[in-house]
């Protein structure tokens, strides 16, 4: 099976019980945002919307997450925002 | 002299400061900021996880800007991961220059960054439940100040 593997920081781990998922990927195309949160537990889903959550696919950080393309082996970090001080 | 690290495991630092000062002869200054876990009311541990393919190339573009920045001879940024208990240390930024005002502000420069805009995550376990570390109003006063 096609799959890419879903690293989650930070609190975004709790809300999946893990630090990471693996997720199947459409046939004969790549895996988009929408694609993405509809694989993903539903309160995990609502919390990547958040707009400082940020998506590095193979360590390269998006500028924009909604545009985001993953394929097979990938794998997609989703960063909530880091703690301060 | 460069040095950026990451460490798992507790360190002292200062069995850093004296080769890192060694290793750049005719300095005329040298500051170093050491940052410990506070021993906060009820705090047992605190955790810092971090992630591997950003966190680290993140503190050596930090450590390029700091170089740009300022007029340093060498800069040491040591940061734990992993966990840690109350008055162990987490940070140790150390830098050195010709003269003192490089050496101090590429610190706090470092530090800044380190603290509101480097790829960690903090929770604290306080009476045997964890708890994430939001991120605070004060990290992006902090921040601005550099942006001038």
């Amino acid at each position: 099976m096609r799959v890419a593997t879903i690293v989650l920081l930070g609190k975004l781990a709790d809300l999946a019980d893990a630090p990471s998922l693996a997720v199947p990927l459409p046939l004969s195309q790549p895996l988009g945002w929408e694609g993405l949160k509809a694989a993903l537990p539903p309160a995990l889903a609502e919390a990547v919307d958040d707009p400082r959550v940020r998506v590095a696919i193979n360590g390269a950080l998006l500028a924009n997450k909604a545009a985001m393309q993953a394929n097979a082996g990938d794998e997609i970090a989703l960063l909530p925002p880091v703690s301060g001080g | 002299m460069r040095d950026i690290r990451l460490l798992d495991r507790m360190f002292i630092p200062g069995t850093l400061i004296g080769p890192f000062t060694q290793a750049n002869p005719g300095l005329g200054g040298v500051c170093t900021f050491v940052g410990e876990v506070r021993s906060d009311t009820g705090v047992e541990a605190l955790e810092l996880t971090h992630y591997e393919p950003l966190t680290l190339p993140g503190m050596h573009d930090l450590a390029d800007r700091a170089f740009g920045r300022f007029t340093l001879m060498g800069l040491l940024m040591v940061h734990r991961v992993g966990l840690m208990r109350p008055g162990e240390p987490i940070v140790c930024v150390s830098a050195a220059a010709l003269h003192r005002r490089d050496a101090i502000d590429a610190v706090d420069f470092c530090m800044d960054h380190l603290k509101s805009a480097a790829w960690f995550w903090k929770r604290e376990r306080r009476d045997g439940q964890w708890h994430w570390i939001e991120p605070r109003e004060q990290d992006h006063s902090d921040l601005a100040r550099w942006q001038a």
